[in-house]
């Protein structure tokens, strides 16, 4: 490895430990830039956690921090990661389990007290649930807050803004306004898969081209297909001026004055 | 009304004592979010016995500004400057982790003296931020002198960071791939200069004044006292848990950049009172002013960035020769480089413990997902056990010994 990222001791046996000590509750688990991820069942997971953290040759004592992932596409949207680390052994793992909006996640605190705030955030940033969590309330939005701002689809604005009221002498909550659209660049290459229509391509998949024209060998055998008046009237790609692209004139001002001969200087450079 | 008017004139009843013989319930008190011990914008529902603190809840999130959100809406060198914003006293700190975590992801090497220039300039930046908080852990439990020296010397060092980068605290000076620009020759004279006279002198006059102060030991030792049990359930990182007597450093332990080539002593506690917390992050200093002379004695020659062009953008004078070289100044400020797909989490040693970063990329210019692990998160929400039992001022001695910022906790 290049970069001069934390070292921590080698992923080797790892994998095969935590196969070993999880079994069946073990979902799935691959290595990726230096690091372990593995994705348990969500319903094993108390069991899997207690296990990694007791069992000879894992020994993670510490849950460092859990957050949340948000896939709106995958039908569990969510992933919860819980990095552990052992101090033992100087290693990290990943532990990775899938949830939606309406299943809940067993909550791991009585394994490690610490998991109380760090659960609270995730149901406060993504909705998640944990079954078991004596204290599961918000913890970084503001008292009566609506909605889980982390959520993909939850615009980075919000939907309302507080501001303190001069005629009411108190603060007050508005929906958000915007004296400016947000702006978003997109920055795909036109090139390399843009999926919008770049202007003035909007015709191009309408219709076929131009036919290619018939080669030699064909016009010199009639027996084929009908060619010259015969055939179809191949339509053309430009028939009307609408068909053009160009439109109307931009205003009809505008057009009188384009018409005009003489453009002031316009003859200077010959 | 008519209650009150017997009351006064004796008429009550004698199973329902009043005036005299009232019974003394538990009282709930707010303290903050409006509070100079507080460090911020914490807001403390206590439950007090008299002056006994019964329960605690911290209630945080008062400076939330959805980093995190922001975040994935930016490139990844926009993103930078709000690493700078999260923990406002130890800021370079934070950017670390940050380029770590991109670093990895690209799996981008990093020349020497870029990764020496870095670790120069985190240490500097623990010796600010412990300076901050030792000076107001003292100020937290009474006394004055030595948080106006350590000002002094706390104002030296945002000098020095605005001689680096040209802000004194913002500064957004480690890039991915290297630093921002060089450190001048004279500016690196002169920290080894500061090291050598200035801050061993008023620093050690400084802690001198307090570390065998009667009083000061009256309000710190034994005072939440942490156990390594749970100094490890809790999830304690940094001077937290090396107080408990964990010589846990992942300065030590999971080396980055060339900290495997210092050499330096992991300070601990022997009791996990606040007392040794203290003490740890004074011992801290001293090692930190030792990690920087050796940057500065051992400092090689050579780039300060990665010649990466797909990454580090060209220098100016570069641009004005090559038309390469604009294409790629270009690029790399409007779209920003891509990072491939994948997810790291890279956690360095802030001067407050373990900061890391969960970073998921999706192969796009801008981040998936970034999740920030403050310290503080963690730390803060040990407030209850540590609370429990003790006498409402030590909460304000108990909170200085966690060196909590705000900007860090609520993101």
């Amino acid at each position: 490895m290049a970069s001069p990222a934390p070292v921590i001791a080698s992923n080797e046996g790892v994998a095969d430990a935590v196969k070993a000590a999880l079994g069946d509750s073990l979902v799935h688990a691959h290595e990726a830039v230096n690091e372990i991820s593995v994705t348990v069942r969500r319903e094993a997971l108390a069991e899997a956690m207690i296990a990694l953290r007791d069992s000879d040759g894992l020994e993670y004592q510490q849950l460092m921090e859990i957050s949340g992932v948000d896939y709106p596409d995958r039908p569990e949207r969510f992933e919860v990661c819980y990095h552990l680390l052992s101090l033992t052994r100087n290693h990290r793992i990943r532990i990775k389990v899938t949830t939606d909006e309406e299943m809940s996640v067993p909550s791991i605190t009585h394994i490690w007290p610490v998991d109380g705030w760090l659960e609270r955030e995730v149901f406060d940033m993504y909705g998640v649930l944990f079954e078991g969590n004596p204290d599961l309330r918000r913890i970084l939005t503001d008292y009566g807050f609506r909605g889980h701002p982390q959520r993909k689809d939850f615009p980075l604005t919000g939907y309302v803004e507080m501001r303190y009221s001069e005629e009411h002498k108190r603060v007050v909550y508005e929906p958000v306004e915007l004296a400016q659209d947000f702006r978003s660049f997109d920055f795909m290459s036109p090139w390399e898969g843009a999926e919008y229509i770049l202007p003035g391509d909007e015709k191009a998949g309408e219709q076929e081209g131009a036919p290619t024209p018939v080669t030699a060998e064909e016009q010199g055998d009639g027996e084929k297909e009908p060619v010259g008046d015969d055939a179809e009237p191949t339509p053309k790609t430009t028939d009307s001026p609408e068909q053009t692209g160009a439109g109307p004139k931009a205003d009809e001002k505008a057009a009188e004055q384009s018409d005009e001969p003489d453009i002031p200087g316009g003859d200077k450079d010959g | 009304m008519a209650d009150y008017l017997e009351e006064i004139q004796g008429e009550t009843d004698a199973a329902d004592p009043t005036v005299g013989d009232t019974e003394i319930a538990n009282y709930t008190i707010n303290f903050g979010p409006q509070h100079p011990a507080a460090h911020g914008v914490l807001r403390l529902v206590m439950e007090l016995d008299g002056e006994i603190v019964e329960r605690v809840d911290p209630h945080v999130g008062l400076l939330h500004r959805g980093t995190e959100k922001l975040i994935e809406h930016k490139t990844y060198l926009q993103a930078l400057p709000y690493f700078d914003r999260l923990d406002y006293a130890s800021p370079l700190c934070q950017e670390h982790s940050f380029v770590l975590a991109i670093e990895k992801l690209l799996d981008l090497e990093v020349p020497l003296r870029a990764q020496y220039l870095r670790v120069l300039f985190a240490e500097l930046t623990r010796i600010s931020n412990h300076l901050l908080n030792l000076g107001s852990h003292v100020m937290d439990v009474g006394a004055m002198t030595p948080n106006l020296w350590l000002f002094e010397l706390r104002e030296d060092c945002l000098n020095f960071f605005e001689r680096v980068s040209g802000a004194r605290m913002h500064s957004a000076w480690f890039r991915p791939g290297g630093v921002h620009q060089d450190a001048p020759l004279k500016l690196l004279a002169d920290i080894a200069d500061w090291l050598d006279t200035r801050l061993p002198e008023l620093f050690e006059d400084a802690i001198s004044l307090v570390v065998d102060n009667r009083i000061f030991k009256q309000r710190n030792v034994d005072i939440a006292v942490v156990s390594k049990d749970d100094a490890i359930r809790w999830g304690f990182s940094g001077p937290m848990i090396r107080g408990s007597g964990l010589p846990w450093d992942l300065r030590k332990s999971q080396p980055y950049d060339v900290y495997d080539r210092m050499d330096f002593e992991v300070p601990v506690g022997t009791k996990g009172d606040c007392y040794d917390r203290f003490m740890v992050r004074v011992e801290e200093v001293r090692q930190s002013s030792r990690i920087i002379k050796q940057c500065i004695a051992e400092l090689p020659e050579g780039p300060i960035a990665s010649l990466d062009r797909k990454v580090v953008p060209p220098k100016r004078a570069e641009m004005k020769q090559s038309m390469e070289a604009l294409i790629h100044h270009f690029k790399l400020y409007t779209e920003g480089f891509h990072v491939p797909a994948g997810e790291v989490y890279v956690a360095t040693e802030s001067p407050k413990g373990e900061f890391g970063v969960h970073l998921v990329s999706d192969g796009t210019n801008k981040p998936y997902r970034c999740k920030i692990r403050p310290t503080a998160f963690s730390h803060l929400q040990a407030m209850d056990f540590m609370c429990k039992g003790h006498m409402l001022a030590d909460a304000t001695a108990i909170l200085g010994a966690i060196d909590v910022v705000f900007g860090e906790c609520d993101r």
